[in-house]
């Protein structure tokens, strides 16, 4: 017994070495640990993104110069006056709220089911794995190869109508469907994914709980399942929603002639040369997203989280 | 077929015939419950006791509804609900984790299944607050559950399931979250609750000294089968197989030549440990060293290494006398009445 105590090995603390020195030190000092863990990030946020961010809204004050084309840095608020008072701009707001909308909408019944049968139905992990992998996969091809994939199955005399004849019907065409379309089946990745998160969450003897206390799976569903499920069905539908709010190529590609809001301030800085209305323009997606979370912070969804 | 023929003059609440349940996948089958007989009977506390994976969760579950049985039949007041959901059973459960709805303040919890049933607001309400009231927990139907401890979880638990005035209440573990000083003074109040609603209790564990503490009866299982079925002191003091006897208290089984040697036993012998002593009396004897001598607070526990093969342990009570001196290495002599032994097998 006694010799065990005298070839004890060298003790933890025997190291010395730059690591180890430097590791104690920020083992004792959790401050600076975690000011050297927060610093880079910090400070990409602030100055990438707050500070862009900053930096457009005060261009969109700005204005252009009516002969030279020069911006002038003088404050005026005739950029958003025109965008309000503008019949055709209102116009394409209302459009492009309602394609978000309506792309929102087909995603969450589309993304419901899928993640459901993927997060509680399949017992077999393999298989679970499988349809996430699965339903992330339309990621893995570039933007452009689909939406052409797109205009090629819903072009006049396309895939979609070639298949539609047989029935004596045709398929929309490119326009304002096609757009709803492309847009919702870009985007569906990012609605299941949180759902089907937000669903393994909810452990099943709450179901369970639930059908034991008399309830139908329909009512189990209401009562149960989508008030917990509330915080990821919105952390979905801000993915599709802002997503598509803020495209403006799709629509380019399918959309024939129609315009969305981004395409306003993309014309706005390629062809226009306006960058100040561009700017005034990017403001409203980011209005409309902000008024879109504090309306649900209102309604105490996100109270669960 | 098979008759039922009533053990008793009571009426059966429920009943489990050649009851059966396999889990398939595409590599395996498993044998979860392997054709399982049960009367459960009305107004009884029975326990099924047994080690994680004896099928006795299973068999809850399938009482409940949430498995459906691969075979054999689940017979409720008289009526097969073998293949019904579990919202058409007038049973309910009482989860491990409670299964408290999070979104829901308490009183809402315990409303939700008279709300399922479409009672009134107003009667659904009193009778939410009278079964509040029932388990101590008056005050608190405002509160959200985040705001409650473990053990007030699981009355808001039972509060939401007895609300219901099931036939049969089902609690699956539902003292296994908390720490022992709660859990031993919640098991007397829900043997205290169970004897005032009169609701038959399906108990689950496995736990033992639980199990003996609350049951009317207590199923042993293992391996998806009943070794045994009895009153707590029928299981103790008699355990028909060596299983039992092993999983129910601590049992010293003496087996073989050792058997025949001491006590003249072809069979296996088995013996509490406090049915021996050190220095009492008996018509059997064995001698041996001493191995360990382990303190467990109200009793000293001596294993001996029998001189015959073997070990024995010993159970010395903290009565008052004079606490028990052995030592390891000490030559010592243990002594037991035959009546006090069991035969098994």
């Amino acid at each position: 017994m006694s010799q065990a105590v005298t070839t004890a090995p060298e003790s933890a603390n025997a190291g010395s070495g730059v690591g180890r020195g430097l590791s104690r030190y920020l083992h004792r000092h959790s401050h600076v640990r975690l000011g050297l863990l927060l610093s880079s990030p910090v400070a990409w946020l602030v100055i990438l993104y707050l500070g862009s961010l900053a930096n457009m809204i005060l261009a969109s004050f700005w204005q252009l110069a009516p002969f030279t084309g020069d911006i002038v840095k003088t404050f005026s608020l005739s950029n958003f006056q025109t965008l309000l008072t503008a019949e055709v701009y209102r116009n394409v707001a209302f459009r492009s709220l309602g394609i978000a909308v309506a792309v929102t909408l087909i995603d969450l019944l589309i993304a419901l089911p899928i993640a459901f049968f993927a997060a509680k139905v399949v017992q077999s992990s393999r298989v679970r794995y499988a349809i996430v992998i699965a339903s992330t996969m339309p990621l893995w091809a570039g933007y452009l190869v689909k939406g052409y994939a797109w205009r090629i199955m819903l072009d006049n005399n396309g895939v979609l109508d070639w298949a539609l004849q047989p029935l004596g019907i045709k398929g929309p065409g490119l326009g304002l469907p096609a757009t709803i379309l492309a847009l919702a089946y870009l985007w569906l990745p990012y609605m299941i994914l949180p759902i089907y998160a937000g669903l393994e969450r909810i452990p099943t003897s709450l179901t369970d709980a639930s059908s034991d206390l008399g309830a139908s799976a329909g009512f189990t569903f209401r009562t149960v399942v989508l008030p917990l499920l509330a915080p990821a069905v919105i952390a979905g539908s801000i993915f599709t929603f802002s997503l598509s709010l803020g495209d403006y190529i799709m629509v380019k590609i399918v959309g024939g002639t129609t315009q969305m809001f981004a395409n306003i301030v993309y014309d706005n800085i390629g062809v226009a040369g306006n960058l100040p209305f561009a700017a005034a323009a990017a403001t409203f997606p980011i209005l409309v997203v902000v008024g879109y979370l504090w309306a649900v912070r209102k309604t105490g969804a996100l109270e669960n989280l | 077929m098979w008759k039922v023929i009533p053990l008793m003059t009571r009426e059966v609440a429920i009943s489990l015939r050649d009851l059966r349940k396999e889990f398939r996948t595409p590599a395996r089958t498993v044998v979860a419950v392997d054709s399982i007989n049960l009367d459960v009977y009305n107004g009884e506390f029975i326990t099924l006791l047994g080690p994680s994976g004896s099928g006795k969760t299973t068999v809850l579950r399938m009482i409940a509804g949430f498995e459906l049985p691969t075979s054999g039949s689940i017979v409720l007041d008289g009526q097969d609900v073998s293949q019904q959901p579990p919202f058409d059973r007038d049973v309910n459960t009482v989860f491990q984790d409670y299964a408290i709805f999070p979104h829901m303040s308490v009183l809402e919890n315990v409303e939700y299944g008279l709300r399922v049933k479409k009672v009134p607001a107003a009667e659904r309400r009193r009778r939410a607050e009278e079964a509040l009231a029932n388990v101590a927990l008056a005050d608190f139907g405002d509160r959200k559950p985040s705001q409650l401890s473990g053990g007030q979880r699981q009355r808001v638990a039972l509060a939401r399931a007895l609300v219901n005035r099931p036939k049969v209440l089902l609690l699956d573990e539902p003292l296994g979250a908390l720490d022992l000083k709660l859990r031993e003074q919640m098991q007397i109040e829900l043997k205290e609750l169970q004897r005032e609603v009169g609701i038959t209790f399906v108990f689950v564990t496995h736990d033992q000294e639980e199990a003996l503490t609350m049951s009317d009866r207590i199923a042993v299982f293992n391996n998806g089968a009943i070794e045994q079925l009895g009153t707590a002191q029928e299981i103790y003091e008699h355990p028909a197989t060596e299983f039992v006897a092993g999983f129910v208290g601590v049992a010293n089984l003496i087996k073989g030549e050792t058997a025949q040697a001491l006590t003249g036993q072809s069979r296996t012998v088995s013996i509490r440990p406090e049915k021996i002593t050190l220095a009492g009396a008996g018509d059997r004897q064995a001698s041996g060293h001493v191995r360990e001598v382990i303190y467990v607070g109200n009793a000293t526990r001596i294993i001996v290494a029998l001189d015959a093969g073997g070990q024995l342990i010993a159970s010395e009570p903290h009565d008052g006398r004079a606490p028990t001196s052995v030592k390891v290495g000490d030559a010592v002599t243990l002594h037991w009445f035959a009546a006090q032994e069991y035969l098994i097998g």
